[in-house]
């Protein structure tokens, strides 16, 4: 059969490189620095406000900071908000602890249609999984090597 | 009837007896709302999941199309459906309520064309009076499947496509009033080695290019005997590429001719990245939009090139890249 003259799969990649539209780089890091920024600083509110008027220190307000953060990022994502937000501020929605608790409560909503054991339960670390692996594992190896370091004496 | 390498010439021009179109509150919104029958406010339709949702929105097109046809579904011999889902639930359960005997096709997105080119081809062989040929999809059902969570904040890219809520279905018949189906191509796979899930246009728009250049060699046609040829889903990444592509085939088709559905669907303020895409897609323009504006008189000649992406998830995650296929319809209306 003809091959009815279509570029070579190398030909056709530099082709369609040519069409791509380019991510806004320089837009995208722009608005991740503020969007970032203001999640920190509603953050940073809630330590004030958890030292300032509960008995919590500088250390012991980072708990009910983050849950408050936590809770926060759960309602906007199930009143699919957060989405749009994140549309918007790109990493900076998806870096700070509000991006992974719509990773997972995401995940949860959309799975709810399977049941809570095989879809919630299944489902809900879908995307969250892989940080949590990772994180484990990294955390691990870092702890191995500081005990190695201190048992040899360097420190 | 055979047409040179890969086509298909219907001698007893099958009728497009009778169309219907089903969307969602994302369409209702788009440009071309007023041609669908049916619009919902509720991306759930008030079902229990996706899933189901989209499964009723394919039943309603099909019922509604067997309705205004001013048939009952037991004068149907056939239903040809497909929908992106995995085993392609949405059409198989919709058969089960339609009750109409079932072929069941996956093709992607160019489902849409695959299912009315067998119709046609049937309906055309005496193979049956009446056929129904039917294909939905469902931003939500569609999203999870292949993407991520609805509401899981990730940024598109602009090359990235918006899945279209919808269904569509046509009623084709030996006899009656509507625009004929003239005749088909049938794609072959193309895959030109692009990996990146989110610029699918790229990825199709060699297969549909490679399928208008064997129907007009098919047929012996350029593109001057056409008032419309669509794309189904390329959107404007991939709608570019395949203009460019012709042009290097020597085959330039002006603008207000060469278009695609994905692209037409929605409007500026929707933010579609590049355009639409799904099964949906090319259905609901063909079937509402197009089909609409050939009633109206202002088209005559209209070749659709519905355009699918063979993908899976699992397929992508295995670093293998997006085979494509796109099947044209040629349909022709001769005023009543």
């Amino acid at each position: 059969m003809q091959n009815n003259n279509l570029p070579t799969q190398e030909e056709y990649q530099q082709l369609a490189k040519e069409y791509e539209p380019k991510r806004p780089l320089l837009k995208n890091c722009i608005r991740a620095f503020f969007a970032g920024g203001i999640i920190c600083t509603i953050g940073q509110f809630f330590q004030w406000f958890y030292m300032t008027y509960f008995d919590f220190t500088e250390v012991t307000a980072s708990n009910p900071t983050v849950a408050s953060m936590i809770i926060i990022s759960m309602l906007l994502t199930g009143f699919g908000v957060y989405d749009h937000l994140a549309q918007w501020a790109g990493a900076g929605t998806i870096v700070p602890v509000t991006g992974f608790a719509n990773t997972i409560t995401s995940a949860a909503i959309e799975h709810r249609s399977e049941g809570y054991v095989l879809g919630v339960g299944g489902n809900m670390f879908k995307i969250a999984g892989p940080v949590i692996t990772f994180g484990v594992f990294a955390a691990f190896v870092v702890a191995i090597v500081r005990i190695l370091v201190e048992k040899l004496g360097v420190i | 009837m055979l047409q040179g390498q890969q086509s298909w010439i219907f001698a007893n021009r099958p009728v497009l007896l009778a169309t219907a179109v089903a969307g969602g509150p994302f369409e209702a919104r788009s440009a071309i709302a007023a041609d669908f029958d049916i619009l919902h406010d509720d991306i759930w339709l008030g079902q229990s999941s996706f899933e189901k949702a989209e499964k009723k929105l394919l039943e309603e097109a099909c019922q509604t199309s067997i309705q205004k046809a001013g048939l009952q579904k037991e004068d149907i011999q056939f239903f040809f459906s497909g929908d992106l889902m995995n085993q392609i639930i949405s059409s198989s359960f919709a058969a089960r309520t339609l009750g109409i005997p079932y072929f069941g096709l996956f093709g992607a997105c160019s489902s849409s064309m695959e299912g009315l080119a067998l119709a046609a081809f049937v309906v055309n062989a005496g193979g049956a009076r009446y056929a129904l040929t039917a294909c939905s999809s469902h931003n939500g059902s569609v999203n999870k499947q292949y993407r991520y969570p609805t509401e899981y904040g990730a940024q598109l890219p602009p090359t990235a496509q918006w899945t279209v809520t919808g269904a569509g279905a046509a009623v084709v018949a030996a006899q009656g009033v509507g625009p004929r189906v003239i005749g088909a191509t049938i794609g072959r796979v193309i895959d030109l080695g692009v990996t990146d899930p989110f610029n699918m246009g790229a990825a199709m728009a060699p297969a549909a290019v490679d399928t208008i250049i064997a129907h007009f060699r098919d047929f012996n046609l350029d593109a001057s005997h056409y008032d419309l040829i669509a794309t189904g889903d390329l959107g404007k990444v991939g709608h570019a590429i395949a203009a460019d592509l012709l042009r290097r085939q020597g085959i330039v088709i002006p603008e207000n001719i060469f278009t695609d559905c994905g692209v037409l669907i929605y409007q500026g303020q929707q933010q579609v990245m590049s355009g639409g895409s799904g099964c949906a897609c090319s259905a609901v323009v063909t079937y509402g939009h197009f089909f609409n504006r050939m009633l109206k008189g202002e088209l005559k000649r209209v070749l659709i090139v519905a355009t699918g992406a063979l993908l899976s998830p699992l397929s992508y995650q295995q670093n293998e890249s997006i085979p494509c296929v796109a099947h044209a319809v040629a349909l022709e209306w001769e005023g009543v």
